[in-house]
């Protein structure tokens, strides 16, 4: 269990029952240090080990197969006592990874919440196989989603969730703990507000900023992880077809007496640099989902923008409101009409309201304005306390973005380094076999 | 970062080949035109050099040993073609090339010649030195057309490979002990246009040959029926080389195609890290770093391709022509033995006049084994020469692409030594996964 802060601390409705100050304090403390004591990942090492295949009915009461995958989870004390307990382990699916991603989402819509890896295999070349059942899909989906629960634990707000918690050690009956948090009705108005067209007159600039960012990421992203499936597909040509030399060596060796043995060896390096580009592109593939997580990433900035986007409209629409009852009311006092009404028509037509009709509506008035200057005030905190929280988050993305991608890169410099190296190799061999001829 | 080969040829090295190559068959027509061009210097005409011939390191290193060689025959002749022109006439356009000569032999009058000649003159002259000594190896010839059309036989490439492969054949022909002594090789050589339309001529009529066509279809119809074990050995050498090379052949020209359309995508490639660096900040140079890489090795790859089409290919075709002059040969060989037995047989049963016919007999008797015997002599000569032309452009090949793995190697070293020696700051923090 976790030292400081418990679980049940932990609102698990929405972010509206933490107080700004401990919100703050949280965040500011692991942004500091990322691992540091709020952080899930220093309690326990979380794994994702294997994939199993299983048999069940479906929703429409239809047979199907399914993965799941074995989550494994440690004291990380544990192990220091020199014993090493066995993990705590369950079984989860995909769609039940899917359910705790669009909890987070509509439960702390100020966090970047990290992308689950591709549901079906997409912007592939062709010799991989498009097929979820296909062994290495599974397996490339098997460390997808433990890098998914380690970005969650890692993360300083989203580790502390409840729901988190118990979906990593509680098989059964997560799922009805989720709903019975009552996070469906919320994601069914944050699903129509993320498709609703609204305008908003005065949005943060960074929002918009990190918005055309984030279209931008995306485009340039996916263009990239196309061209390179492509030029996957014809290296994966190349190297194949030398495979052809190596048979065709070791035929003719056969009936030539000198060359015969420098023929026979050369053929059977042709083999092995043909056989050498399925490690390759496997290894390059990793590359991909690296990218590919970052892509995916693009989705959840999006979804903080609209956020910001929502709450302002909210609170301009407030303020809209109450600017319109205070001038209903000046209106009324004065006697002037400043704006056309068909009230106002109807009383010039048909007379003027008596005194007393005047004054209730005065105070009905009078108190819409009191309530709508408690709306503006709350939809303003609400407001100033989502961007605060969400840039904070998104700065601690930028960097994390930056961290990781730098990293990719340098691995990907690394995977070119070594494919020529093995070529080097390869070639040399073949050319000392061709010395012999 | 440290190599694990250390007698590989880095890409300043390119003369440093082991040593063992020096004792290895020579490709003496490779020589031949490096030896020409570093000669020469009285020909500074601009055209002799031409870059296209194929220098690869190993025949570099095997002029430099060929001067000291004393096994070898001294060279006593040197031809270069080269300077393809086009002629527009009334009736056709043709390309002729300048054959160069120079040499030392008594039988020229010069030593020095420079005429212009064009295809159907090549095609001749290897129509004349087959008909005089027809089971002699003649090196082919490039073909006579392209499968696509009259209007590829324009085509710089193709005009650049028809004119390789025409310096090669004369070449050969030099080299050959018998062959470079055939007067019409010297008369090819040497005499100006409008001679050698005169000399052509001259010699057999049509009829004539017509009806030596007759008689060697004939003969092959009857079929050899004695052949000698050796020379049905070398018959199914020849069908099985003529499957392998052709299969090699076909190999080769697959991989140049995936080489190519490789080559169009990673054109692509780079550029979209560049477009994305448009959009970062921290990582756009690193960014821009990757696609710099990128772009350097398509040029490199470009460069192996060319290697590939320039050496290989070429040679690999040849070797399929090869392969049919072989089956030409041999069945010209079979129709002389065919035509001695039957006459052979004719002296058995048939009621002629039996002086007459033994003559004729004993003649083609000596025509019989005088054609196994030069078979025989040209078929070890032609194997050292096969030996040495696929060895050499093997390792040609296999060099190049030690080269380019070399080179695309040093353009991501230099990428990741970069991205090494960022400041501090970026390797110190934390990495959460």
């Amino acid at each position: 269990m976790m030292a400081d802060s418990g679980p049940e601390e932990i609102a698990v409705i929405g972010n509206t029952d933490l107080t700004s100050a401990e919100l703050e304090n949280n965040i500011k403390n692991t942004m500091v240090e990322i691992e540091k004591w709020t952080s899930l990942l220093r309690k326990m090492e979380i794994s994702v080990g294997e994939a199993e295949k299983r048999t069940g009915k479906n929703t429409v009461n239809m047979q199907e197969i399914y993965t799941v995958y074995l989550i494994e989870t440690r004291p990380v004390d544990a192990v220091t006592e020199g014993i090493i307990p066995a993990p705590d382990s369950l079984w989860r699916r995909y769609s039940e990874f899917e359910l705790l991603r669009n909890y987070l989402l509509v439960t702390y819509p100020f966090v970047v919440v990290a992308p689950l890896p591709e549901k079906r295999a997409e912007i592939v070349w062709h010799k991989l196989s498009a097929d979820n059942m296909d062994p290495d899909f599974v397996e490339r989906r098997r460390v997808g989603l433990e890098n998914f629960l380690l970005r969650l634990a890692s993360h300083p707000v989203l580790c502390n969730d409840k729901i988190f918690y118990i979906f990593l050690t509680e098989e059964k009956g997560w799922k009805e703990m989720v709903y019975e948090t009552g996070f469906q009705a919320k994601a069914d108005s944050r699903l129509k507000a993320m498709n609703a067209a609204f305008r908003v007159k005065n949005p943060d600039k960074r929002f918009t900023e990190l918005k055309h960012y984030s279209d931008e990421l995306q485009t340039v992203v996916s263009q990239l992880l196309r061209v390179r499936a492509r030029v996957a597909d014809r290296l994966y040509g190349v190297y194949k077809v030398h495979g052809n030399y190596g048979r065709v060596f070791s035929e003719w060796s056969a009936i030539e007496k000198e060359m015969g043995d420098g023929l026979q060896s050369a053929g059977h390096h042709m083999d092995a640099y043909a056989a050498s580009v399925d490690d390759i592109l496997e290894e390059e593939e990793h590359y991909a989902d690296q990218l590919k997580e970052y892509l995916f990433y693009t989705e959840a900035l999006r979804a903080v923008c609209r956020k910001h986007e929502l709450t302002q409209f909210e609170l301009e629409m407030a303020a809209q409101d109450l600017a319109s009852k205070k001038q209903q009311k000046e209106e009324l006092v004065t006697g002037t009409v400043r704006t056309f009404s068909l009230k106002g028509m109807t009383s010039k037509l048909f007379g003027q309201e008596t005194a007393e009709q005047r004054e209730a509506k005065l105070q009905v008035l009078e108190q819409q304005i009191e309530e709508g200057e408690e709306a503006v005030k709350e939809k303003n905190t609400e407001s100033d306390e989502f961007v605060k929280t969400a840039w904070l988050d998104i700065e601690h993305f930028k960097d994390q973005k930056d961290r990781d991608l730098k990293e990719a890169l340098i691995s990907y410099a690394i995977m070119q380094i070594s494919r020529c190296k093995k070529g080097i190799q390869m070639w040399t061999n073949a050319k000392e076999c061709f010395n012999k001829m | 970062m440290s190599r694990t080969i250390d007698a590989v040829v880095s890409p300043t090295q390119t003369n440093t080949i082991p040593a063992d190559i020096s004792g290895q068959m020579l490709d003496l027509d490779e020589d031949d035109d490096l030896e020409v061009f570093s000669k020469d210097l009285t020909l500074a005409d601009g055209n002799m050099f031409n870059a296209s011939m194929p220098t690869s390191p190993g025949s570099m290193v095997n002029q430099c040993k060929f001067e000291e060689d004393e096994e070898s025959d001294s060279k006593d002749i040197f031809i270069t073609v080269d300077n393809p022109e086009s002629h527009v006439t009334a009736i056709e356009t043709f390309i002729t090339y300048r054959v160069l000569t120079k040499t030392t032999r008594s039988e020229f009058d010069n030593s020095e010649y420079e005429v212009r000649r064009r295809y159907q003159d090549f095609l001749w002259l290897k129509g004349k030195l087959e008909d005089a000594h027809s089971t002699l190896i003649v090196h082919p010839l490039p073909e006579k057309f392209v499968v696509k059309g009259m209007v590829e036989r324009f085509n710089g490439d193709f005009i650049e490979t028809r004119r390789k492969a025409l310096h090669k054949f004369l070449n050969r022909v030099a080299d050959h002990p018998i062959l470079s002594c055939s007067e019409d090789f010297k008369v090819f050589l040497s005499a100006q246009a409008w001679e050698l339309t005169t000399y052509k001529k001259q010699g057999p009529g049509f009829l004539s040959r017509m009806g030596e066509t007759v008689r060697a279809v004939a003969n092959s119809v009857r079929g050899v029926k004695n052949r000698p074990e050796e020379f049905t050995a070398i018959q199914e050498y020849v069908e099985d080389f003529s499957n392998k090379i052709g299969s090699l052949d076909k190999v080769t020209q697959r991989i140049v195609k995936e080489q190519k359309e490789y080559l169009e995508e990673l054109k692509e490639y780079g550029p979209t890290y560049t477009l994305w660096s448009g959009s970062e900040e921290e990582l756009a140079e690193q960014l821009k770093g990757v696609a710099g890489c990128i772009e350097r090795c398509c040029k490199e790859t470009e460069e192996q391709v060319g290697h590939l089409s320039d050496t290989l290919v070429p040679v690999l075709h040849e070797y399929v022509l090869c392969a049919e002059t072989l089956k030409a040969v041999l069945r010209r060989r079979d129709n002389i033995q065919a035509e001695f037995e039957a006459k052979n047989e004719a002296l058995a049963t048939k009621k002629v006049d039996r002086d007459a016919l033994k003559e004729e007999i004993d003649k083609l008797e000596d025509r019989v084994e005088w054609a196994n015997n030069a078979l025989k002599g040209d078929w070890g000569r032609w194997q050292r020469s096969m030996r040495g032309d696929l060895k050499s452009a093997f390792l040609s090949t296999a060099e190049k692409n030690v080269d380019y793995y070399e080179k695309c190697l040093a353009v991501w070293e230099t990428f990741l030594l970069s991205q090494r020696t960022e400041p501090s700051e970026e390797t110190d923090r934390d990495n959460t996964p």
